[in-house]
């Protein structure tokens, strides 16, 4: 899963399940659960960016939050360093806590209106005896200058700072305990165009001077193509497709992937692009479609019936490069096992030639 | 412009707040021809949601729209209008959609009906009757089994089949303009690429003008064939959309387009706009850009430029038009010395 | 930007609101009104609220008896002013004991896990079945004579639990703000999310519901007081008065009309107030 010839991975998962029950009805029973990440395995070395796409309802979010047990995952696995995180209690796990951090989309939803600037990003210094009184002062003027902000704002209050700079003051919070690894939760999805540049440029910069490793979850393609070292595709709660950035965007290989990217307004009136449009709708994690999850959808010519009677693994297709779907070669799923299933058309090895 | 379909003229708008007025719209023209599709394009304070809101008098106190602002609509001036037949134009010649369908969808109401109640609105048009054509419309919008879903309340739906929704009853008229207003950034990509190729098939059944209003470059590029850019309450370049992103002659304008990633365009540092929008309470003196340009010199300081015209239909707010050499001397904006670290401080 | 204005904290802005509403503030300064001449009652009538004079006469209200005297010849007004005394200090300190009691309880329902919550809460739904009127008065009546703190503890007790169930409904949404994963997610232990991120933004509800409800709890203490349960007569308390003067209706008005009339005004005025305090602390505000 990592990428070839690194070292052990910082943040390691394997098979993570978060399924959350859903209840009805009077006596609030158990009516169905909502598979909002269902079986996910993914590697990020120290200082790497992993991006993580998809679009709403795939279980992005509830991802990265599974990871740091912000919410408890169902079952699967977490390592960080080697520590195996789901099995800490809870005074470890606090401890823990320090080296893997988290930043927010919502940059009015996720600072303390209560608490001023330097409080919140003192909190950090606080919780974990890291600085005290004019030590933390300080330490808190130097961290708001490096995320862009004047030293001077500490005493200020969150409304009176605009999304793009409550944002930094996010980052500022989560670099206060010297993390080594940051989930940033669609950092800049709120932000305008030219906000979202500066932050992510900012991101970058902290994460060379620090060495962090990211987790960079977002639905913008542009973004994640830019900043992300290897990116994983996800889909209804799985990974489908999962390569580096250059390998993904240049050949994808997932219909869906192939019409993500097809989707994205590119802001260059002259080139006409071959548009890939999916009928439907994202289908809702409470009644997840069989088999594949995105066969509905797709428009891969091999499709059959195959495709809604298997759960396709994902699998590596080509040197680094993963991706979920019986009918790419190649595969552990034999001719016979699809045919068995309904099948009608054989997988094929893809034509490097013939992608959008 | 030989008879245009809407021309608004010097628009004025404020507000009244506790930090003083604010002059969220301040001078603003444009014109829109009969089918054609305008681009409206601007980051978030610079006044291109009031602008729309303004055309059709959605404006309530403590905003108001100066007396001196002109907008004509098929010859008629809406601001002089009075309340019935103003009402008796929205929705029916011009028809508006917003940002979140979930919000201006009413949630007691089924789909069906509030379609359905456009039409008897404005016409006499009997309950039965309304409601076949509603099914008709929701057909048409893409929404699968239209009869069945006609008895949708808004919350049973996805987001974009509510704004498929919003622009059946958006439709329903067949209004001669059609604003949109950031009709799909609230939505995934996949279905805003639904969403824009409906509304393209259907502006081109119905030979509407659309005044699309967006942040989003990538949405212009494939939409628009004019685009308007806004900055501070005020017009900034106006051009063609292939001129616009071929030469942009603005620095705000050549500023977002830098500051966009784009599929395929790698890693590196994206180029950076220095500094924040200016309060719509206080807008600088001189232009407005001046403390974030790149190129400003004293002039810029002092002097509000006017619209230049620099090619036709290309016209763009800035003294660089009248003195184009000075696009060789480049420097760091103001707004990026005197913060600590240079490209941050937004 | 930020301007170079002095940082004004959620509260300093609140405040600034509730200026800023005429009504409020008008509401306000009546009740301080109330409560000074609560407190100067010595100072601000000669008339002895409990000893009967000598000429024990009613008398309707006159230049020397604003409020005319009552059955047993005293000033209805120094009576008024001196139950004042006890009728506001009860429904203060009920209502603190109320508030406290709700939003400790409730703030510990929405937060602790899902058994607390139903245990706490089912306990609630009980009490909350539970008539509180017949309830007072039937603890009353067998307590008997009542201290005042002994009246203020009665009805705090017995109205915490609207309190509580608005606290949990606020403390529950707070969880899932981002916020407080913020907060979690730096290693924060409950008890300093509790303090320092949920009470705070739950405070000025349990002020605006503290407020509002002081009204109830004056209401309560006079209906009470008027059924004879709570302070004894002689003291004067603001139901005493009106069931000393309720037999002596409709010839005899003045001993009923006016202290209510002053009751009206007291419940009016917090009522205006908390309405007033719920708009200028509205939650929504806080980005402003």
């Amino acid at each position: 899963m990592t990428a070839r010839g690194a070292a052990e991975p910082l943040v390691s998962v394997r098979d993570l399940r978060t399924h959350f029950p859903v209840s009805r009805g009077l006596l609030r029973r158990r009516r169905g659960v909502v598979r909002a990440v269902d079986g996910i395995s993914l590697d990020i070395a120290a200082g790497e960016t992993l991006g993580l796409v998809g679009e709403s309802g795939c279980g992005k979010t509830t991802a990265g939050r599974s990871i740091l047990r912000l919410v408890e995952p169902t079952s699967g696995e977490v390592h960080f360093d080697g520590i195996d995180v789901r099995a800490l209690p809870g005074e470890e796990m606090r401890a823990l806590r320090r080296r893997m951090q988290i930043i927010f989309q919502d940059p009015f939803g996720s600072l303390n209106p209560r608490m001023t600037v330097g409080a919140t990003v003192r909190e950090g210094l606080t919780i974990h005896r890291i600085a005290e009184g004019g030590d933390a002062d300080r330490r808190v003027g130097e961290l708001l200058e490096e995320v862009g902000l004047r030293p001077e704002y500490a005493s200020r209050y969150p409304h009176e700072f605009s999304g793009g700079q409550r944002q930094r003051v996010g980052i500022a919070r989560a670099l206060a305990v010297q993390p080594q690894f940051i989930v940033c939760d669609e950092p800049v999805s709120a932000l305008d165009v030219s906000v979202q540049a500066q932050v992510i440029n900012l991101l970058e910069e902290l994460q060379e001077r620090h060495t962090l490793a990211y987790l960079f979850i977002a639905h913008d393609m542009s973004v994640v193509e830019h900043i992300a070292d290897r990116v994983a595709v996800m889909y209804l709660g799985r990974i489908v497709e999962l390569a580096t950035a250059r390998d993904l965007y240049r050949a994808p290989i997932m219909p869906y992937t192939q019409a993500l990217m097809s989707a994205v307004p590119m802001p260059d009136p002259v080139t006409k692009r071959r548009r890939i449009v999916l009928a439907g709708d994202l289908p809702s994690p409470l009644s997840p479609p069989s088999g594949c999850p995105f066969h509905p959808r797709c428009q891969h010519p091999a499709r059959d019936a195959a495709c809604a009677a298997i759960v396709p693994p994902l699998e590596e297709k080509e040197p680094g490069h993963w991706a979920a779907c019986i009918k790419q070669l190649p595969t552990r799923i034999t001719w016979e096992e699809q045919r068995a299933a309904g099948g009608t058309v054989e997988p094929h090895r893809r034509d490097l030639t013939a992608t959008a | 412009m030989a008879t245009a379909l809407l021309s608004i003229r010097d628009l004025r708008t404020s507000f009244i707040t506790p930090d003083g007025v604010s002059r969220a719209v301040d001078g603003v023209s444009l014109d829109i021809a009969p089918h054609e599709t305008v681009g409206l394009v601007g980051e978030s304070g610079c006044g291109k949601s009031v602008t729309a809101l303004s055309v059709l008098r959605l404006i309530q106190p403590p905003g108001r729209i100066d007396p001196a602002s002109r907008i004509e609509f098929e010859g008629r001036d809406l601001l002089a209008l009075r309340e019935p037949d103003l009402r008796a134009i929205r929705g029916n010649r011009i028809a508006m959609i917003f940002q979140e369908p979930m919000s201006s969808l009413n949630p007691v109401f089924t789909v069906g009906d509030q379609v359905a109640e456009v039409l008897r609105v404005h016409t006499s048009t009997p309950r039965g009757v309304a409601w076949s054509k509603a099914v008709e419309m929701l057909g048409t919008v893409g929404i699968p089994a239209p009869e069945e879903r006609a008895h949708d309340y808004p919350h049973q739906l996805s987001g974009g089949m509510r704004q498929r929704v919003m622009i059946a009853m958006a439709l329903m008229m067949k209004p001669a303009l059609l604003i949109a207003d950031e009709p799909t950034t609230a939505l995934d990509v996949t279905i805003q690429a639904q969403i824009l190729e409906l509304l393209a098939e259907l502006r081109e059944r119905v030979g509407m003008s659309v005044l699309l209003i967006t942040h989003d470059l990538g949405v212009i590029a494939e939409q628009a064939s004019r685009v308007i850019v806004m900055y501070a309450g005020e017009v900034v370049e106006e051009a063609p959309v292939r001129d616009l992103f071929a030469a942009p002659l603005h620095p705000y304008t050549e500023g977002l387009l830098a500051a966009v990633p784009r599929l395929g365009g790698g890693r590196g540092r994206l180029a950076v706009i220095p500094g924040t929008v200016p309060a719509p309470t206080a807008w600088p003196t001189g232009c407005r850009f001046h403390e974030r340009c790149p190129y400003a010199w004293d002039r810029c300081a002092t002097e509000h430029p006017p619209l230049y015209q620099i090619a036709t239909g290309h016209s763009a707010r800035c003294h660089l038009a009248a003195e184009p050499e000075r696009r060789r001397e480049k420097h760091v904006p103001m707004a990026a010395r005197d913060v600590a670290r240079q490209g941050t401080t937004a | 930007m930020p301007p170079d204005a002095i940082a004004a904290g959620p509260w300093r802005r609140a405040w600034r609101r509730f200026r800023g509403d005429g009504v409020a503030v008008a509401a306000l300064v009546a009740l301080g009104a109330i409560y000074l001449a609560a407190i100067l009652a010595p100072a601000l009538t000669r008339y002895d609220p409990i000893a009967i004079p000598a000429n024990a006469q009613a008398a309707a209200p006159s230049a020397a008896h604003l409020f005319g005297t009552d059955f047993a010849g005293r000033d209805v007004l120094s009576r008024v002013l001196f139950g004042a005394r006890i009728s506001l200090a009860v429904a203060l300190l009920a209502t603190m004991c109320s508030a406290v009691l709700g939003g400790g309880w409730g703030a510990l329902a929405g937060y602790a896990g899902r058994r607390t919550d139903t245990i706490l809460m089912r306990i609630v739904d009980a009490a909350l079945a539970m008539p509180r009127v017949v309830v007072l008065i039937a603890v009353g009546t067998f307590w008997g004579a009542v201290s005042p703190i002994g009246l203020a503890l009665m009805i705090g007790l017995t109205g915490w639990f609207t309190t509580s169930r608005l606290v949990r409904a606020a403390v529950l949404s707070l969880r899932e703000q981002e916020l407080v994963v913020a907060a979690r997610a730096l290693g924060a232990t409950r008890g300093r999310i509790l303090a320092r991120y949920i009470l705070p933004n739950v405070l000025s509800l349990i002020v605006v519901t503290a407020t509002l409800g002081i009204a109830d709890v004056i209401m309560i203490e006079a209906g009470l007081g008027f059924l004879g349960i709570g302070v004894p007569p002689p003291a004067p308390s603001w139901g005493g008065i009106i069931r000393d003067g309720f037999d002596q209706l409709p010839s005899q008005w003045w001993m009923v009309l006016l202290p209510g009339l002053v009751i009206v005004l007291t419940v009016m005025a917090f009522n205006v107030v908390g309405d007033g305090l719920r708009d200028a602390l509205d939650p929504r505000q806080l980005d402003r």
